[in-house]
């Protein structure tokens, strides 16, 4: 008798003792697993709030309601279908016009710059296009809301919000846009541009189309290239390749390939694609390519992982029936993993659509005007675009840089879901 | 202090028991005249592990073999390594000859996907496709191209789930996922599609392990109804199972064939001790 023996009554009184020490650490972990979810879920809503606060006002924009007549003389076009007459035209006299009929008091040079400065500079050419559209106009007048101009339309949304910010503006500017406000001439409208055009110097011509184009072309070349590549490395690898050092050795590798900052990329792929095979730089062949060897070890890893998954049972009876290996690949193993596959897919597109590292690399930071047409024009893309326009100095890319914030976001939350739904949707239940 | 020691010494006493000599050679009658498949020398590795020692018996044609034996004793190895699904093994390697109507299975130029349309194979758990119960059956042949019409393999299908007894329980879902079904059918699906390319020999490891008793009843009168037109080899860890369903019974013993009888001999009059241990239960 030199240890108490073990009694059911003694057990019992440790396990009762013990109790509450288990029950706390639990109760303990539940409160740390509300409060890390409690500070992410606050991090999200600030970081929402922010954005859309700042990024909402930019899809209304400030236009002026001005009577423009387009008069032959003053523009210089008297034929619309001679090419030569439209781009020797000045456009811009038309709206310049309508400003001193609607203000006709005003008087000397300095003056009346600030006067046209109300209106966009962009306004006489979208009077042009109106007017394209409708050659019956030449010759007439009539009433048209006219774009104003960026700093306007900043101070006339503050001003509005009841703190005007006039810093940009002179005291007659700020008279005039009274007085148009009194007659109710100048109004917020939806802001059309932001989705129709190509980026531009002038905040209020600026539009996402341009970006959100090269986008497109990037990611969809990065998906052709990446998804198949990389589903059959995966198949290769997981069921056909020998399990030896030189596969072990590949597999090391296509983890660390996955951990390379996506800025290396970027150089690998201006010393390659670039300078060695002389593809064009800034076009969305190059930043596909780049982005394909940036997505590919994501798209390789999960779908090894998904592949691993489909129950080795499977891939028994199948190969049991005298089905050959690529029998069993294609009719058993690829439809149960494919889900997983095409999760991983849209999880490497959602990764490289808000990739610009890689791409400042290889020259798609370029100042692009125009809507890239394919996958050879010159494009850049939507996070390239953002910070683009948050490096601008005019305020009014403020605002439009979180517009840009909130399109890339929506993009990026569309492809999450999607890939969620596809994922419950495709999924087999056993 | 007294207690314990006379329980490890029984212990060991069993232990020394179930030893086998390397010499051992297998009792019994192994060979039978027209063999449907012939094992002469078969020997088993993993890595450097020897799994199957110096195994030689036949398999006559429409028998019902049972390969019985504690666990680990290498007679699921053995079996795997008769449609050569061990191959999926990398690890696995198999010396000897194994043949099928005098043909060597390990022969270089012979296909293991003909191989396994000659020999099925029904397995533990059972695994049937996560597509309909007629797509299941209907797998094998539209791989083998048996069925050139629809019609021809609407046949195939529901005389194999005939076979399999499954058919009048699943004729009205044939398109239902092969899933849905319980254990047991979906274990007779899998018979139904093991049998649906019409194979010579099917082999089952344990196929009703993870069943209930009537699921089991069930696979056990299907076994006897298959005999007639297929060779059956049947792994099993049920000593009443291998009594009711088979005609000659495999004793296997770490590694070794120990006994072949004719099962109503083995289970009444073993010839060797280690089986007369095993099947009177002494350990197991």
């Amino acid at each position: 008798m030199t240890k108490p023996v073990s009694t059911p009554v003694n057990n019992l009184e440790k396990i009762r003792k013990s109790l509450g020490r288990r029950n706390r650490s639990e109760r303990l972990f539940r409160w740390y697993g509300r409060l890390a979810i409690f500070i992410g879920l606050a991090a999200v809503t600030v970081l929402f709030t922010d954005i859309v606060s700042k990024g909402h006002g930019a899809f209304r924009i400030a236009y002026l309601q001005l009577d423009v007549e387009y008069n032959q003389d003053l523009i210089g076009v008297d034929n619309l279908s001679d090419p030569k007459q439209l781009i020797l035209a000045n456009w811009q006299a038309v709206p310049k016009q309508a400003l001193r009929e609607q203000f006709p008091d005003v008087s000397g040079r300095s003056d009346k710059r600030k006067l046209y400065g109300l209106v966009s500079n962009g306004a006489g050419f979208d009077l042009k296009d109106r007017l394209l559209a409708n050659p019956l106009l030449l010759g007439t007048q009539e009433k048209v809301w006219i774009l104003a101009d960026d700093d306007i339309d900043t101070y006339y949304k503050s001003w509005l919000d009841g703190e005007p910010y006039a810093a940009r503006l002179s005291d007659k500017q700020v008279k005039w846009i009274g007085e148009l406000h009194d007659q109710g001439k100048i109004r917020l409208q939806f802001n059309s541009n932001l989705f129709t055009r190509g980026d531009s110097r002038e905040p209020e011509q600026a539009g996402i189309r341009g970006a959100v184009m090269g986008s497109l072309f990037t990611l969809l070349l990065t998906l052709m290239l990446s998804f198949p590549i990389g589903v059959a490395a995966a198949i290769y690898l997981e069921e056909f390749a020998p399990k030896n050092r030189w596969t072990d050795f590949i597999e090391v590798n296509i983890n660390n390939l996955a951990a390379v900052p996506s800025i290396i990329f970027g150089l690998l792929g201006l010393a390659i694609f670039i300078n060695f095979f002389h593809v064009p730089r800034s076009v969305p062949i190059v930043g596909g390519l780049v982005l394909t060897l940036m997505t590919l070890p994501t798209i390789i890893i999960t779908s090894r992982a998904s592949i691993k998954s489909v129950p080795p049972s499977i891939r028994e009876a199948a190969l049991g029936m005298g089905a050959s290996k690529y029998q069993m690949v294609l009719h058993h193993v690829l439809p149960l993993a494919l889900p997983g596959m095409l999760t991983g897919a849209i999880i490497g597109m959602a990764q490289a659509l808000g990739e610009s590292a890689p791409l400042l690399m290889i020259g798609m930071i370029a100042f692009i005007v125009d809507i890239p047409g394919g996958f050879s024009d010159p494009a850049t893309v939507l996070p390239v675009q953002i910070f683009l326009w948050a490096d601008s100095p005019e305020r009014a890319f403020i605002e439009k840089t979180s517009a840009a914030i909130m399109v890339l976001l929506s993009f990026l939350i569309v492809m999450n879901t999607s890939a969620v739904w596809l994922r419950k949707r495709l999924e087999r239940r056993w | 202090m007294n207690a314990i020691n006379s329980v490890t010494g029984a212990k060991a006493d069993v232990k020394q028991n179930l030893e086998v000599a390397d010499n051992q050679v297998t009792v019994g009658s192994c060979f039978t005249e027209a063999p449907k498949m012939t094992m002469r020398n078969v020997n088993v590795f993993y890595d450097d592990k020897q799994a199957i020692h110096d195994v030689s018996v036949d398999i006559a044609k429409h028998e019902v073999i049972a390969m019985i034996g504690p666990s680990g004793c290498g007679k699921s190895t053995f079996l795997r390594s008769l449609n050569r699904m061990n191959d999926t093994v990398e690890s696995c390697r198999v010396e000897g000859e194994i043949c099928m109507d005098g043909e060597n299975l390990y022969a270089p130029k012979l296909d293991v996907v003909e191989l396994r349309a000659r020999v099925g194979m029904v397995f533990q758990k059972p695994n049937p496709f996560p597509k309909s119960i007629y797509d299941n059956v209907a797998y094998g042949p539209k791989i083998h191209g048996l069925a050139d019409t629809r019609v021809d393999l609407d046949e195939i299908v529901e005389n194999s789930l005939r076979k399999a007894s499954l058919w009048e329980e699943v004729k009205e879902r044939l398109h239902q996922s092969g899933t849905g079904l319980s254990g047991g059918q979906q274990q007779r699906l899998c018979i139904a599609r093991a049998i649906a390319v019409s194979p010579e020999v099917i082999l089952m490891d344990e196929p009703c392990s993870a069943l209930d008793p009537i699921a089991t009843a069930k696979i056990e009168e299907l076994i006897e109804e298959l005999s007639q037109n297929f060779t059956i080899a049947i792994v099993t860890h049920s000593m009443q199972q291998a009594a009711r369903v088979s005609h000659r019974t495999a004793y296997f013993h770490l590694g070794r064939l120990i006994e072949v009888n004719p099962t109503e001999q083995v289970f009444t009059m073993p010839e060797h001790e280690l089986t007369e241990a095993y099947i009177t239960g002494r350990f197991g």
